[in-house]
Formats: C-alpha cells, sequence, structure tokens
C-alpha cells in the first residue's frame, strides 16, 4: 500500500421511502490519501453528508453497497463492535452545529475525556483529564483547566467547536471527516478555525475530507476537490485546476453564482430550476441536463461517465464540451462585432 | 441555584395565602355556619343569634379569616361536627394513611414507567413498543373509578388475595411487624389499582423523551467517538430523557390527589380522599375546608418540588 | 432630508436578577448608533453574531422597543404614537429563514393577503387580484395561493416572503440575512430578484448580513457594527479598499479567497492582521472593550477612533 488512506469504490447508500428504495450516493468513487485534504462541495441534497455518514458507518436505517476500503478492510457494512474500535480512534468527525453536536448535560471535558476512555481503557481518571486539558490547550482554549468543567451553554460558538475538534483528534486519527465545520460560525471564527484544522493536520499526518457547500472554504483549504451533483461526483480535480479551469456545467454554474472580487459583474448566474428531491432525482442520463434545457440533448451522454480530460482530472459526461452560459453567447457575439 | 429555590419559596408563600383566603370565602358562601347543623331547632333564634355573637360569626370576613388562619398555624382547624372531634386530630391519621398510599402508587408508578417507557423508546415502532403504547391508550381511555372497582371485584372479592377495605386489619398493636404487614397488605391494591392507570402519562412521556433524544445531534458524536450501542443509550440518551421525568414528579402527586379520591372511597380506605367525600355528603364544613386546604397545598408543594429538582439536575438552570 | 434616518439609536434590554427579579443591569444591544440611508440605494449592516445588527433593524421596524434615540423616516419621527398616518407600512421586513418565518398552517393566498387585510379593506376579489398580481411580480405561478409553504423550496419560500413584504408597496425593506440560510445558487436567485424589483419599485434595502461577500455585491454604502456600536461605515470602497479601523480589517481579511493559488499570500496576511488585531486592541477600544465615537476620515469614510489629545 503506498499513501493511500481511504478508497471509496462504488459507493450507493439507499435510503427507504415507503417501500422503495432511493439512492442518496450513487456510485461514487474516490481515494483519500494520507495528508490530504480533499474537499466535497455541493449543495443541499447533493448527497455529500450521506457520503461522509456512509464512511463513518453512521447511517441506522440505509442499506450500503460498494466498498469503504480503510486499514485494509472494507468497512462498508461491518460488525458494530468493529465499527466502533474504527470510530474515535482511526477516524472520526467534526460536526456542523457545534451547539447540538455537545451533550447539554455533560461538562465538556468529560465529552472529550469519553473518546479517550472508550479506546484507551488502561488509562488512569487522572492521565485522562490531563490528556483532555492538554488538547484545550492545543486547540487553542484559553483556561483548559477552568473549561473542563463547564457546559456547552457556557461557551461561545467558536469555543464549542473546538471542543469538537478536540474530541476528534483525541486520539490522533487517521481518517479525519468535517462536515460544514464552519458553517455555523462568524467569518473571524471560521478562519480561526480553518486554520486551526490546516494546523493540527500538519501534526497528524491525517487525511481530511472536507464536506461544504462554500467554494471559498475549499479554495482556502482543499488539496483535491469534488463536486457532487445528485448524488454522484460531477467533477474531480486538485484545486488550482478546478477555479481555474473548471469543465462541468454544474462546477462552472456555482462558481458563477457567487458575487465575485471584481464589482464588474452586476448580475449573479442563476441556476434554472431547482435542486431535485431524492425520490424525484433523475435515474437515467445527465443529471444536470434538466437544468442547462438551452443545451442540445445529443450533448449528453445515454449513460454518462467520468471522464479523465487531464490527469487526475475527471469530469462526468460530454456535455462540458458543448456548454456555455445563455448569457455569455450574445456577449461573445458583441465582443466579435467591435 | 440557592438564589432560584429562594426566590421559588417566596412565590409560594403568597401562593398559598392566596389559596387560603379563596378556600375561606368558598366556605363563607356554603348555606349556613358552624352553629346550623349543631343545635336544636327549637331554642330561641335570639339565644342563638346571641351564640353566633360570641363566636364571632357575624364579623366581617377578614377578620373571621384573621382568627381562622391563626388557629389553623397553631393547629385548631375547628370541630368536626359528624365526629364530634377536633378536625386536627380527625385529618391526622387520614393524612398518614393517604401519604403511605400515595408513596406506594408512585413508586409501582416508577416500577412500571420506566422500564416500559424504556422499552417503547428505544425499541420504538416494534411490536413491544406497539404492545406498550396499545396499554397507555387503555390506560388514557379507562376511568380510573370503574377500573378500581374491577380490581376489587377481581381480586378483593373473587380471588381474595386482598383485603377488602379499610387500612388495617383490626386487634393488632400498633407497631408491631404484623401490624406493618397488614397495613402494606392494605394499601397495595389500591395503590397498583391507581398506579397501572396513572403511569400511563408517564409511560408515553418517557417513551416521547427517548424517540426525541435519540435523534439529537450529540448521540451522533457519541457514536462517532466509538460508543457502543448500549453506551449510547445509558450515558447519553437515558440521562437526558430522565431530566424530564425526574422534574415531572412533583406533577405526579397533583395527579395523585384527584386518583385518591376515587380510589379511597373504593377501597374503603380511610384517607383524605375519603374524608373529603364523606364530609361534603355530610356538609362537614369545618372538615371540607381544612381537606381541600391541604391538597392545594400539596399541589403547590408538587410543583415546587419539580421546579426544584429541574434546577438540581438540570446544568442550563443550576448555573446562572 | 435623509430618507431614513437613525440618530443614536439605543435599544437596551434588561439583566433581571436578585432575590427578587429586580433589573440589575441591562445589554447595551444597541448603543447608540446613527446612520442615514437615500433613497433607492442598498445599506448594508455588517456585524457578526451579538453585534446588534439585526436588533437595529428590528427596532426601525417596531419589533424592538427603542429605548433611546430618534429614527426618522422622510422627516416623521417612527416611535412616537398616535400618528395619522402610519408611516410603518412604508417600512417592512424580510426574515432571514424562509423555513420558519411563514406560518406552515396558512395558505400562500393568506400569508400575503396578511398586511393587506391590516391595511386596506379590500373585497375578497381585489384581495385575490392583488396576490395574483404579486406572484406574478415574485416570479410564482398563480396557481401558488392555495398552496403551503412546505410545498415550496427554499428560494420560492423566500420569493413568498418578498411578496408578502411587497404587498403595501412599501418603500423600504429591511433585509435581515435575507439568503444566509439558502443554497449557492438560489442565493444568486433572490439576490438578482430583490435588485429587480429594487429598480422596478424604487426601493430602498437596509440589507443586514454578516456575509461580506454578498455585502459587497448588494450594497452602495455599509456600516459595521461591533458590540452595538458602529466601528466604520462609509462607501463599499472606503471600507473593502481603505479600512481604517482594525476590527473591519480583521473582519475582510477573513473572507474565503475564491482563487486557492493566494491562498498562502492569504494566510499571512491574515495573521498579519491578526497580529496587529491584538498588539492595538488597546488603542481601538475602550477599557469596557467598546468602539469609540465615529470621527471622519472623509466625506463618506467615518472611523471608531480615540479622540486624540
Amino acid at each position: 500500500m503506498s499513501k493511500e488512506l481511504l478508497e471509496i469504490k462504488n459507493l450507493k447508500t439507499s435510503f427507504r421511502i415507503k417501500d422503495d428504495y432511493y439512492a442518496a450516493v450513487d456510485d461514487v468513487s474516490l481515494t483519500l490519501n494520507k495528508n490530504e485534504v480533499l474537499g466535497i462541495v455541493g449543495e443541499s441534497g447533493s448527497g455529500k453528508s450521506a457520503l461522509a455518514f456512509s464512511v463513518m458507518g453512521l447511517h441506522t436505517r440505509a442499506k450500503i453497497e460498494g466498498n469503504i476500503n480503510f486499514k485494509d478492510e472494507n468497512i462498508a457494512n461491518i460488525s458494530p463492535a468493529k465499527l466502533n474500535k474504527l470510530r474515535g480512534e482511526d477516524m472520526a468527525m467534526i460536526f456542523q452545529d457545534p451547539l447540538t453536536a455537545l451533550n447539554p448535560l455533560m461538562p465538556v471535558g468529560e465529552q472529550i475525556a469519553e473518546a479517550i476512555l472508550l479506546h484507551k481503557k488502561d488509562m488512569s481518571a487522572k492521565q485522562r483529564r490531563e490528556k483532555v486539558v492538554d488538547l484545550l490547550n492545543k486547540v487553542g482554549i484559553p483556561r483548559p483547566e477552568h473549561t473542563y468543567d463547564q457546559f456547552p451553554h457556557e461557551l461561545s460558538g467558536g469555543m464549542r467547536q473546538r471542543i469538537i475538534i478536540a474530541t476528534a483528534i483525541a486520539n490522533q486519527p487517521e481518517l479525519l471527516i468535517a462536515d460544514e465545520p464552519t458553517t455555523a460560525l462568524d467569518v473571524t471564527i471560521q478562519a480561526q478555525i480553518l486554520d486551526l484544522i490546516r494546523d493540527l493536520k500538519e501534526d497528524m499526518n491525517a487525511g481530511i475530507i472536507l464536506i461544504t457547500h462554500d467554494l471559498g472554504v475549499v479554495a482556502e483549504m482543499a488539496d483535491r476537490v469534488a463536486v457532487m451533483y445528485a448524488g454522484q461526483i460531477v467533477e474531480i480535480a486538485d484545486v488550482e485546476t478546478l477555479f481555474d479551469n473548471p469543465k462541468h456545467p454544474y462546477t462552472r454554474s456555482l462558481l458563477n453564482s457567487m458575487p465575485s472580487e471584481d464589482e464588474s459583474q452586476d448580475k449573479l448566474h442563476v441556476i434554472q430550476g431547482i435542486v431535485p428531491s431524492l425520490q424525484n432525482l433523475p435515474r437515467k442520463g445527465c443529471r444536470f441536463s434538466a437544468r442547462i434545457p438551452w443545451i442540445d440533448e445529443s450533448a449528453h451522454e445515454e449513460n454518462p461517465e467520468l471522464h479523465e480530460v487531464a490527469p487526475g482530472h475527471f469530469v462526468r459526461c460530454t456535455c462540458h464540451n458543448h456548454f456555455y452560459f445563455p448569457d455569455e453567447s450574445k456577449e461573445e457575439q458583441v465582443n466579435g462585432v467591435s | 441555584m440557592w438564589k432560584f429555590i429562594v426566590r421559588r419559596l417566596f412565590i409560594t408563600l403568597p401562593q398559598v395565602l392566596l389559596l387560603s383566603v379563596l378556600i375561606f370565602l368558598m366556605a363563607q358562601m356554603m348555606p349556613g355556619d358552624a352553629l346550623s347543623g349543631l343545635i336544636d331547632p327549637n331554642i330561641d333564634p335570639a339565644a342563638i343569634e346571641k351564640q353566633r355573637e360570641t363566636l364571632g360569626l357575624n364579623n366581617p370576613w377578614y377578620i373571621q379569616y384573621t382568627d381562622w388562619i391563626t388557629g389553623a398555624l397553631q393547629g385548631d382547624l375547628g370541630q368536626s361536627f359528624r365526629y364530634k372531634m377536633p378536625v386536627t386530630e380527625l385529618v391526622e391519621q387520614r393524612l398518614i394513611n393517604t401519604f403511605w398510599l400515595s408513596v406506594a402508587t408512585l413508586i409501582i408508578t416508577y416500577i412500571i414507567a420506566i422500564p416500559l417507557g424504556i422499552t417503547s423508546g428505544r425499541y420504538n415502532d416494534s411490536w413491544a413498543d406497539q404492545l406498550i403504547t396499545g396499554y397507555t391508550y387503555i390506560g388514557f381511555a379507562t376511568p380510573l373509578f370503574i377500573f378500581a372497582l374491577v380490581m376489587l371485584w377481581v381480586f378483593g372479592y373473587q380471588l381474595g388475595w386482598f383485603p377488602t377495605s379499610g387500612s388495617v386489619a383490626p386487634g393488632l398493636t400498633p407497631g408491631s411487624f404484623d401490624y406493618v404487614l397488614s397495613k402494606i397488605q392494605h394499601l397495595l391494591l389500591p395503590a397498583i389499582s391507581m398506579a397501572l392507570i396513572t403511569t400511563v402519562n408517564t409511560v408515553q412521556y418517557l417513551r416521547s423523551e427517548i424517540i426525541d433524544t435519540k435523534q439529537k445531534d450529540f448521540i451522533i458524536t457519541a457514536r462517532a467517538k466509538g460508543a457502543s450501542e448500549s453506551r449510547v443509550y445509558n450515558r447519553h440518551i437515558l440521562r437526558n430523557s430522565l431530566l424530564p421525568i425526574a422534574a415531572f414528579f412533583g406533577f405526579e402527586i397533583t395527579g395523585l390527589i384527584g386518583g385518591t379520591v376515587f380510589v379511597e372511597n373504593i377501597f374503603g380506605y380511610p384517607g383524605m380522599g375519603d374524608l373529603f367525600i364523606q364530609s361534603i355528603l355530610l356538609r362537614d364544613y369545618s372538615v371540607v375546608t381544612t381537606v381541600v386546604l391541604l391538597f392545594g397545598i400539596a399541589s403547590i408543594l408538587g410543583a415546587l418540588i419539580s421546579d426544584i429538582i429541574l434546577s438540581l439536575v438540570d446544568p442550563r438552570i443550576r448555573i446562572k | 432630508m435623509a430618507f431614513l434616518k437613525v440618530e443614536d439609536l439605543k435599544v437596551h434590554f434588561p439583566i433581571r436578577g436578585g432575590l427578587f427579579n429586580r433589573k440589575i443591569g441591562a445589554i447595551k444591544a444597541v448603543d447608540g448608533v446613527s446612520f442615514e440611508i437615500e433613497q433607492g440605494k442598498t445599506y448594508g449592516l455588517v456585524g457578526e453574531s451579538g453585534s446588534g445588527k439585526t436588533t437595529t433593524g428590528r427596532a426601525i421596524v417596531g419589533l424592538n422597543d427603542i429605548t433611546e434615540g430618534k429614527v426618522t423616516y422622510e422627516g416623521d419621527e417612527l416611535n412616537k404614537k398616535g400618528k395619522a398616518i402610519d408611516p410603518r407600512r412604508d417600512i417592512q421586513m424580510i426574515f432571514q429563514d424562509p423555513y420558519s418565518s411563514l406560518n406552515p398552517k396558512k395558505r400562500v393566498l393568506d400569508i400575503i393577503a396578511e398586511p393587506l387585510r391590516n391595511y386596506e379593506k379590500l373585497s375578497r376579489q381585489e384581495e385575490k387580484n392583488r396576490v395574483h398580481e404579486l406572484l406574478e411580480q415574485v416570479g410564482l405561478s398563480p396557481e401558488s395561493i392555495l398552496k403551503y409553504p412546505h410545498e415550496f423550496s427554499g428560494g420560492q419560500r423566500q420569493r413568498i416572503g418578498v411578496a408578502r413584504a411587497i404587498a403595501l408597496k412599501p418603500k423600504l425593506i429591511i433585509a435581515d440575512e435575507p439568503v444566509s440560510a439558502l443554497d449557492v445558487s438560489v442565493q444568486a436567485q433572490v439576490l438578482n430578484f430583490m435588485q429587480d424589483i429594487q429598480k422596478e419599485l424604487n426601493l430602498t434595502y437596509l440589507f443586514i448580513s454578516h456575509d461580506l461577500g454578498i455585502v459587497k455585491h448588494m450594497c452602495d454604502e455599509i456600516g459595521i457594527m461591533y458590540k452595538g456600536r458602529y466601528v466604520e461605515s462609509g462607501t463599499k470602497q472606503d471600507i473593502f479598499n481603505n479600512p481604517q479601523h482594525i476590527y473591519t480589517k480583521r473582519l475582510v481579511a477573513a473572507i474565503p479567497d475564491i482563487d486557492p493559488k493566494k491562498r498562502e499570500e492569504k494566510k499571512q496576511f491574515r495573521q498579519e492582521v491578526q497580529t496587529e488585531y491584538e498588539q492595538s486592541y488597546n488603542d481601538y477600544f475602550d477599557n469596557e472593550g467598546l468602539a469609540y465615537g465615529l470621527q471622519s476620515v472623509s466625506d463618506t469614510h467615518l472611523v471608531a477612533l480615540p479622540e486624540k489629545g
């Protein structure tokens, strides 16, 4: 094994609605290397969180097919006992909302200590407390001894997120999954938390999957980026390529819909239509085609696959070769005349 | 937290005071007074009027109230004309009986509610849950007095497992082992009957608390730490779900009062509820007032206990 | 005369405590805020959670009581009672969360018609026609009137919220984080649409947001709030190209850069700003950690600096 830490192969995670199963993650394959940050970007309903939960085995009622290879083992559908050994020890997770992710009735120090207790059974209570205080120090909490006995509601949002991070890194996991870690935080706090995660990564030599809807966060943090739409990866590339030379219509539309640095652009790009719900996901053809109706049907593949357009740069469907923005074509004409 | 409790006590005092005023005024509005039942109707009305004057029955209500409440605070709640004894003495023994009946009922309530609530909440939508929820619906729908009658008929008369009335078998020396045993035997059937019906509230409450807590984000955090299912349940879900149940405890007491009124009557158990009905039927006003006052105080105390428990166990209130 | 003028606005919430729950202090949610908005412009109010930006907006529409200060709208003072004409119908609010700000048990017709029913006496048919017009204006189909909020997507719900807000043909709309609960692509939709109806109806916006990227896109003038006070205000150019207050600098530095190549540069810049923030904190804030009064550094640009001398 080289430096590959996690390999997801043809993962399909389906939820049961009434009598049928619907795939929220549909045939996703990707790899994560050690010491790498893989950003997964998508809007709500893209399946990005369902993917993270599948890796952590946190879905309670879902059908999981395909392989999740981690530490020489396929961990999709392994026994709860085996899973619990891995979780918190070899892989850990940081959550979106630091208030609800903490037990309101337990001192925060104890909540971090629990992660250690579960995996280092021979440690004494005193050692454990020392370790937690160390961790609190590491994540930048000013008075760790005092904070240990405080309850979540006594801390600010940024401090709570540091507690969550301390819990996640308590046993030096090799794989860290951060699910929208800064969405609930203020900008200045967001910057601090992102810096913290970056520093910790260098410290621990861990692989990080960063799930977010915020392209800015991805641009700041990720080494490679996967863009998800309707349960599938539509584009995957290293971060610079993705921002410099995005191919898939969805990626390009997303980037265009953000207010940009230069103020020349007056109107933001709007993606037509809405993200289809799980039950209404198109299961055939290009899933994004309905939202770019001005592109001719023949531009799409019948069964869109990921094509390697450059080394390490994969794009789903052939429609990207024919894609243009509706207003763009007019501009080009104008430019051509002048 | 101490501030909270002290403040809470400060609210309780005026509550009790207001309650006593209301009860007193209601008693005043009832037809007749302490003399009307006591005295031979052939006596000269002028003599009765004189008697009224000396007893202070013609004073304005607030003076009478002050007299009454001063007496009550000193343990003098007047005379029961039916039993021809001081109300205080009459109530004392009954209060003790009702107290033990309530304690037994509460214990049985929780013995039933906690395992059922946990099973139902943890394995919701399983057949066990459906069975338990079915029971709670029946419990909600069944009137206590009918259920108590059925229990008495089946276990008291048909099977003969339990005595059918009284609070203790006659002829036993108070304090002896047999006496205590007999006491327990007497209160068991009414307590079980009442608990079986009143517990359904707690079962439902605990069930929905557990189902609610199960879906909280911090449960996912616990699983992500590698906590086993049983640990997730014991350390995170149960602890957090039992908290509101603990707070509910005080209100259970209030609920019990209504229950004892029926149950004591049906089982001929000499307690406060029994006394309450009897004294109303016999227009024994001084007894009615006292019983209502005591019930009211019990309710207010129940709410107080609930708040105090909650403030003790919930850090969000504790630390302020 | 300014269109909307806020002068020394203070909104304090009492802190109760002690044995008898008496007022023992006050949270100064808004502590002396002044600004003016011109008609047809978009004024951005920026700050982090707890800065008082939302409270300021709510105080202007009358959802929070004003402790002190004056809000004048077209020359009329707003917090005075007993007015013949209610200027508040000219001022409407759009809320942050399109999921919870619409009553789930009411149909779209009733939601949008509610302000009409409060202020105008219309017949059933007139009312229905107005709602149809409004729906058309916000780009929803007329059949929507009989549907319930849960049948719409987030962006559509926010449009319903906007339709309700513009029902009385207001002149000023206070938009409190109107897009922060929405996905990026839906965000674009709502922002574009807000700009369209602004031109169409000559609306004035007070745009409250924590997202500097969006504020930059939408606003002409910007005020930065911190702990209930203004730290800086000025035109978009003043704030983004020439921030003077250390807090503004820190806020601007914290915006993630969309260009991954500038990552290192950006990180270094952020660290410099952070160091400067820590070193000069005492120069910019008083003993309580509050900002000083505003002083003008140019015609349009005000900064909270300590009085020198």
